[in-house]
């Protein structure tokens, strides 16, 4: 298959959850309906594309825009060497997205640590709690619009 | 055996100190060092501890991995809010007389890392006595934080077990 083509077909095979496609530094970026996530994902796991792999899934909060957050995927194929980035934006009253989990294992690790630092639910995901912070940590760390200066310690500190 | 041939002998072959100034002198020689270490400054730690540097050198080359034999605690490297519990239990499992030593800016006051995170000073957790800065500290400047270890244990009040404590 023709790497320049997998944007033709995406879009052929998703007329509607496909809003817009472009190439940037050499990859590819899709930008997607958040409800059709799982979708296309399932089907751009399986062959004929096989992007087998996933890389890295993260967060950006876009304070002040609407919608607020937009989460991004990175998948790579092993055997065509090719990445694929898909970007699903999410609004901030439906932080929710379906989970990779069923997909690839290590979406369950890459998935806490998005809902650990922005708050997002991923719908499907076996065991969605913190990774990094504690439990008794109130808040999201790495929204826009968590204080700079906030501190919140797990013990009581001396003096 | 050989006698021992001295320019000045003492006239009366024994010496007087104070108990006080010789536990002093013993303990400062004799630091059984736990490191706690969590980051990058943990490569200098290793740089210090071994061959080329030596902290052996000066009497603290023995490391021991349970706090219940230790009496220098070195925190080396980034203590997080997380790690803030680990490390105060740590420093309670630890036999008096203990002493702590910061390592590495990190650990003196946040360093870089002023943030939602980490402790910004590990004496928010626990007391310090010697505040080692640098990012990270060279070999030199720990050689040097623990001369003025010892010399701030030679010069304490020297705690010992059948001295009955006040309070």
């Amino acid at each position: 298959m023709e790497e320049t083509k997998i944007l033709d077909l995406l879009k052929e095979k998703f007329p509607g959850e496909v809003k817009e496609v472009l190439t940037s530094l050499g990859d590819e970026v899709v930008i997607i309906d958040k409800k059709a996530l799982l979708s296309l994902v399932t089907y751009l796991k399986n062959k004929p594309c096989e992007y087998t792999m996933l890389l890295d899934l993260s967060c950006v909060d876009y304070l002040g825009e609407n919608p607020r957050f937009e989460m991004v995927y990175h998948l790579f194929s092993l055997p065509r060497n090719r990445r694929l980035r898909i970007k699903a934006r999410l609004g901030e009253d439906d932080l929710r997205i379906s989970s990779l989990t069923g997909l690839w294992k290590n979406a369950n690790w890459l998935e806490r640590e998005v809902f650990d630092m922005f708050g997002v639910h991923f719908e499907g995901h076996p065991d969605l709690r913190r990774i990094f912070m504690y439990d008794c940590f109130e808040g999201y760390p790495l929204r826009k619009d968590y204080p700079l200066r906030k501190r919140q310690p797990c013990i009581k500190f001396r003096e | 055996m050989m006698e021992i041939k001295r320019k000045h002998r003492p006239p009366a072959r024994f010496i007087t100190t104070q108990f006080n100034s010789v536990l002093g002198w013993a303990r400062k020689y004799s630091l059984f060092q736990y490191p706690f270490i969590t980051a990058c400054c943990g490569m200098e730690y290793m740089s210090t501890a071994c061959a080329h540097f030596d902290l052996d050198r000066f009497g603290a080359g023995w490391t021991r991995f349970s706090p219940r034999q230790a009496d220098m605690l070195l925190v080396v490297g980034t203590v997080t809010q997380k790690l803030a519990p680990v490390l105060r239990t740590v420093y309670e499992q630890m036999t008096d007389p203990k002493w702590v030593v910061a390592f590495g800016t990190c650990t003196v006051s946040g360093g870089i890392y002023d943030n939602y995170a980490v402790v910004q000073g590990i004496d928010l957790v626990i007391p310090v006595d010697i505040y080692i800065p640098g990012c990270p500290p060279r070999p030199e400047t720990v050689l040097d934080g623990l001369l003025k270890l010892q010399e701030k244990i030679q010069h304490q009040e020297q705690d010992w077990r059948w001295k009955k404590r006040k309070s």
